[in-house]
């Protein structure tokens, strides 16, 4: 999706002064900003910046010290129930249970969020069938090649439809031509509606989002598309972006 | 003599094979890199390498030595960075280093002037213990740690995994430095855009190598122009280039698409005015020179 169209629809990720405290920490400094519907919006960000502290509250696990948060249209505070009901959760680092079958996968979370039998059945009849992996129904994930199991995480996490999908450093380390079938059905999801919310620090995953936000020391230094970050700071690409934002971090702990 | 030779090593977890007939030959001074995915079968050849995994089959040399016959030999010779961090986390940063210095018979000051720009930077924290260490920084111990022997051949494990793209910078800036003291450096990364920093690279998948070669000659091989399209909808401009022409290649890269035509009489007219006919709004279609992940994708292509 492009900025135009991204500007022109609702905000369904709403942030306005958001303060996380630990002690005297401030991991989260009065962070401010929105998230569009159907919208690739990428969060970035070193690691200790605080993106996964804000990633945190938004996903309804963690609250926050001050500020004024709703997430698919559902108050931080008051309905957190909600809101983990219309987001989705991917990570590289866990996705799928390894000793359960694709289907057995599916079955336990559309059970854990609330999804009948049929509808179940249904959905992930559906979802099998758009990845071209209905003869791997009844597979372990563990007998699965590592590129594919990416894909049906991303499947598993859409499975009872949320408005917002956060994915978690979605493709570090994965094979070029699978990492570019994954961003092809993000890209598919997104301009189905669905937003999709990306943490990552790998500069490359950055470039495929419509927006990007980057972190130093809990404040969002800069937002914007990626390709006018680029341009605004003369350079290349996002990693060039990113070192200047963060070069002076560079040789501290 | 080569500094490392691999001849067609193959390795087999049960049914899965993780190297499927691998050859290799690597020179002195060389920084070489080895590029591929996860999986690709990238740690099990570095680690028949070090001499902690045997080859179901096939021979390997360190510095002529061999790596069944003579691993005692190697492991004097050679420093050895693993993937995952393996430092002693409740030691401090200098008791590692002394400990590692200790056990291969040497000092810190011994080999002071070949760690001394990493050094330098560890020192304002000597006295913390590794584990409290921020990622880049256990990155720089590890190698320091791997080199305090002054090993002649350094085999680095994807040392710039998860360490955000300032150290990793500062990374291969320490690693180019030591062809001076003419050690050879063997490294992986699942990083293609950390290719270009290597004088050669061998691309790998599956277990196979798909091509070995300089980044530039590797680039300079790559068979048909490759034009990049930025133009809006993304998901229908994907399924239109799929339909365009004899099989061609489309490849998505961030905000814009690259594409790979099998004919030659296609050009970037051709491919705005075929968009543009469909109702798509094109911004962009020039012809560019390859990077590292085009080649890698355009190998795996055939597989």
């Amino acid at each position: 999706m492009e900025h135009e169209k991204v500007i022109n629809s609702a905000p369904v990720i709403q942030v306005k002064n958001m303060y996380k405290r630990f002690g005297s920490f401030i991991a989260n400094n009065d962070l401010t900003f929105d998230v569009y519907k159907g919208e690739i919006f990428g969060f970035l960000g070193a690691n200790g910046a605080g993106k996964t502290t804000a990633m945190r509250i938004l996903c309804g696990l963690s609250s926050p010290s001050s500020g004024e948060i709703q997430v698919a249209g559902f108050d931080i505070y008051k309905q957190v129930g909600q809101i983990k009901k219309n987001i989705g959760y991917m990570s590289q680092k866990f996705s799928l249970y390894e000793d359960l079958t694709v289907y057995e996968n599916m079955r336990l979370f559309g059970g854990i969020y609330g999804l009948t039998n049929k509808e179940i059945k249904e959905r992930s009849a559906n979802l099998l069938q758009m990845l071209g992996f209905e003869n791997a129904r009844n597979t372990l994930i563990k007998d699965i090649p590592l590129g594919w199991r990416q894909k049906l995480a991303f499947s598993v996490a859409l499975i009872h439809k949320p408005k917002i999908v956060f994915l978690d450093e979605p493709t570090g380390g994965v094979d070029p031509m699978t990492r570019r079938q994954f961003w092809e059905m993000i890209h598919e999801t997104a301009a189905g509606g669905t937003t999709i919310f990306v943490t990552t620090h790998y500069m490359d995953e950055a470039e495929y989002c419509d927006r990007v936000s980057i972190m130093v020391d809990g404040e969002i230094r800069v937002m914007g598309p990626p390709a006018e970050l680029i341009q605004r700071f003369g350079v290349e690409n996002m990693n060039e972006v990113f070192i200047k934002l963060a070069r002076a971090k560079s040789t501290e702990l | 003599m080569a500094a490392i030779d691999i001849q067609n090593i193959v390795k087999t977890y049960g049914e899965k094979k993780a190297l499927n007939g691998v050859s290799l030959s690597i020179e002195k001074g060389e920084l070489f890199g080895l590029i591929g995915p996860d999986g690709a079968g990238k740690t099990s050849l570095m680690r028949i390498l070090v001499t902690l995994l045997l080859a179901d089959s096939g021979t390997a040399a360190m510095s002529g030595h061999d790596v069944v016959t003579d691993y005692k030999t190697i492991r004097n010779i050679t420093g050895y960075m693993p993937g995952r961090f393996s430092l002693y986390q409740d030691l401090t940063v200098e008791e590692n280093l002394n400990f590692f210095a200790t056990i291969f018979g040497t000092t810190i000051k011994e080999n002071y002037s070949l760690i001394r720009d990493i050094y330098v930077q560890l020192e304002p924290f000597k006295d913390r213990r590794a584990g409290k260490l921020s990622g880049g920084m256990k990155q720089k111990l590890a190698l320091c740690c791997a080199l305090i022997h002054r090993p002649e051949i350094l085999i680095l494990d994807e040392p710039t995994t998860g360490v955000d793209a300032v150290s990793r910078r500062e990374f291969w800036e320490l690693l180019k430095s030591y062809k001076n003291e003419g050690i050879t450096t063997f490294v992986s990364t699942p990083y293609m855009d950390e290719a270009g920093l290597c004088e050669r690279i061998a691309l790998i998948q599956d277990g196979h190598i798909m091509d070995t070669d300089s980044p530039d000659e590797i680039i300079r091989r790559f068979p048909l122009p490759l034009y990049t399209v930025k133009a809006s909808p993304m998901t229908e401009v994907l399924h239109a280039l799929r339909s365009f022409g004899q099989a061609p290649q489309v490849w998505i890269f961030g905000q814009e698409i690259h594409f790979v035509a099998s004919e030659h009489d296609i050009s970037e007219d051709k491919i705005r005015q075929y968009l543009t006919d469909k109702n798509l709004k094109v911004d962009k279609v020039e012809i560019i020179t390859p990077g590292i992940e085009d080649c890698f994708l355009w190998n795996m292509r055939k597989s």
